[in-house]
């Protein structure tokens, strides 16, 4: 009881000072901490970071290892992913992705294969956009900026792949990973929103959708990492660009045509 | 002895101006109703489709900014080239081309998917696109010629028009090889992807815009009687019997060149011998209808000294315009990519075959619309503006311009 009544008066000067200085970098600590990292955090997520310029992000596709129904899997698959469906009018519901026939004119032969947008490093679409809403990401993704896009259609007469749509309708039921509009134009995102989220390993849902641990006819990755799988097997195999003529180098290569 | 010209402001209470003034303000707002319904519903309710991306009313709005630029033909021969027999038209031809341009542009923004978001595409440019420069163009020409019209009419001011009307003449040279380019870059299409469509553009303007300001001229000087020479009428007659004859030349050129390499074979085969209503359009009514029947009213002895063959030759000067634009556009889009060559494909999206495309009542109002947008600023303008001319009387040969 001494002790303690004694206490106070005995206290140290310097040594309450420190503990003052304690506690007040403690505070600071506690409440700018959090704070910092919060910047942290949001700079990392910032748009700007999401594509990564050193990747180019492609696709190559074997036709011959792919089947009717593993293509009609593939549109299924994307239907799924991102929200958009055949509402009964061919002429002018969307389509990011379709199945093409293809029969050789000689021989008769028929195959099977997915078109969408090629993700080309010098898009058409790109150029022509009066408003700079059709954009190339650093990482070779070809995408529409939704806010800007003014509906001219201008893209799509520039497109040599017919891979884009006009959305002729109202929209019900959309879903968040796909945000799409009446009036504006869409195609193909190479399911950008799964690259965001899962980075190296991610896989587009066609690709998902026909792939397994026994065979790879899609195969999806880096075209700049000569160690990649995609680059590997085009080192082997060779790869085509369809309209090559055009000098456009799209992201997307098929086997077998 | 030389008169100047007087001009005054068209003189007109008729009921038929008023009934005309009305008749073109209800199809203006039908055109407005008709454009609010698309956007609405969504585009699925005109004929264009995922295929069929532009309809027609880019025949229309395109047929409205290629002959806006040629209207101003008139005014560039008298003030630019010096040729003072024009010169008293010159103020109508300026009017009259601003007033298609508007109506050419209140069109395509309002077929745009988002026309709400015209302020994007006033302030948001892509410089490597040729649309993003035609904005540019096409507010560029209206400013220009506005001005151009005021240095005319402003008695000080008139010696600046010729430096005016220099500027305006090349700024519509460009325009109009903007408007051919848009189609002409168009690399991916083998309809287009033609450095050729830029200067067959230009050749085009000239034509369809003095076919539409010969007819304007005629009906305005008859609305409140003014005396209209016929020896004025004769030098426009001979003037679009050459451009009918220059266009037809870019036409010819434009498919021997196809013909000649085996490439194109087979997309010419399509809009010459098997195109189905391309192939009906381009020969029976831009050829025919368009082109020769127009030269023989222009050119024929028979034909020469009546005004109403000379109306009727721009009538059908119009309409083989838009065969021919119909034929480039939607004709251009209908023809199939070919994306793999030498496989036949198919698809739900309709690959390897040609395109279908009936318009939609909603395109024909939207279409009429942006029409009468044109010819209601005109004849308004020439009511409150002194842009006609009092008199046109014969010119003794030996007069010279004030």
């Amino acid at each position: 009881m001494r002790d303690s009544e004694k206490q106070p008066e005995t206290k140290n000067p310097l040594e309450s000072r420190r503990n003052f200085l304690r506690g007040s970098a403690a505070m600071a600590t506690m409440f700018v901490a959090p704070g910092v990292m919060l910047y942290r955090t949001s700079i990392a997520k910032s748009d700007d970071a999401g594509a990564d310029g050193s990747v180019r992000w492609g696709m190559l596709i074997d036709t011959n290892e792919l089947t009717e129904a593993d293509v009609d899997a593939c549109v299924s698959a994307c239907q799924r992913e991102h929200g958009w469906r055949d509402t009964g009018h061919p002429e002018t519901d969307a389509q990011w992705i379709r199945k093409v026939k293809l029969r050789d004119r000689e021989s008769g032969h028929q195959k099977f294969l997915p078109m969408m947008c090629q993700h080309c490093e010098n898009p058409p679409c790109v150029d022509v956009c009066p408003t700079g809403a059709s954009f190339k990401r650093a990482d070779g993704i070809v995408l529409v900026n939704k806010h800007t896009c003014i509906g001219c259609r201008y893209c799509m007469m520039a497109c040599p792949y017919k891979a884009r749509s006009f959305i002729h309708e109202n929209l019900h039921d959309q879903l968040p990973v796909a945000p799409r509009g009446k009036g504006t134009v869409e195609s193909c995102t190479l399911c950008v929103h799964r690259i965001d989220r899962d980075g190296i390993s991610a896989v587009p849902a066609c690709a998902e959708a026909v792939n397994s641990a026994s065979r790879k006819p899609i195969l999806f990755g880096d075209l700049n990492n000569p160690k990649s799988d995609i680059s590997k097997r085009l080192a082997e195999l060779g790869g085509m660009k369809l309209r090559a003529d055009l000098g456009l180098n799209p992201g997307i290569r098929y086997q077998g045509l | 002895m030389a008169f100047p010209t007087r001009y005054s402001k068209l003189n007109v209470n008729s009921p038929q101006y008023w009934l005309m003034l009305g008749l073109l303000a209800i199809l203006i707002f039908t055109g407005l109703a008709a454009s609010h319904h698309m956007e609405v519903e969504g585009h699925h309710v005109t004929g264009m489709t995922n295929q069929i991306v532009w309809g027609l009313p880019h025949v229309f709005a395109i047929f409205l900014i290629v002959a806006a630029s040629g209207a101003l033909n008139i005014a560039s021969i008298s003030s630019v080239f010096g040729k003072s027999d024009y010169k008293p038209l010159a103020r109508l031809s300026a009017i009259l081309s601003i007033a298609l341009l508007i109506g050419g542009l209140a069109i395509l923004l309002l077929d745009l998917g988002r026309p709400d978001r015209l302020i994007i595409a006033m302030t948001t440019f892509n410089f490597k696109s040729i649309f993003a420069w035609n904005i540019i163009l096409y507010s560029g020409f209206v400013l220009i010629v506005a001005a151009y019209l005021w240095l005319m009419i402003e008695r000080r001011m008139h010696a600046y028009s010729r430096s005016a009307g220099t500027v305006a003449l090349t700024w519509r040279l460009i325009l109009t090889t903007g408007t051919g380019s848009i189609f002409g870059f168009l690399i991916a299409r083998e309809s287009y992807d033609s450095a050729l469509l830029a200067p067959m553009f230009i050749v085009m303007s000239f034509s369809f815009g003095l076919a539409v300001f010969i007819l304007i001229l005629i009906t305005s000087f008859k609305l409140d009687d003014r005396v209209l020479d016929d020896s004025h009428l004769q030098r426009l007659r001979k003037l679009l019997g050459i451009f009918i004859l220059s266009v037809f030349y870019f036409v010819v050129l434009f498919h021997l060149t196809r013909l000649y390499g085996s490439q194109y074979h087979d997309i010419e085969y399509f809009f010459l011998v098997d195109g189905g209503i391309y192939t009906t359009l381009f020969w029976l009514v831009q050829i025919g209808i368009g082109t020769l029947v127009p030269l023989f009213l222009v050119y024929h002895p028979a034909f020469n000294a009546s005004r109403l063959s000379l109306a009727l030759a721009c009538c059908l000067v119009i309409i083989g315009a838009f065969a021919q634009l119909y034929v480039i556009i939607i004709g251009g889009q209908a023809y199939p990519l070919n994306i793999f060559p030498g496989f036949e494909a198919s698809s739900s999206f309709f690959d390897g075959v040609v395109g279908e495309y009936s318009p939609s009542i909603w395109e024909i109002i939207l279409g009429l619309g942006g029409f009468s947008v044109s010819v209601l600023i005109t004849f308004l303008a020439i009511r409150v503006l002194p842009i006609i001319p009092e008199i046109l009387p014969a010119k003794p040969d030996s007069e010279t311009e004030s």
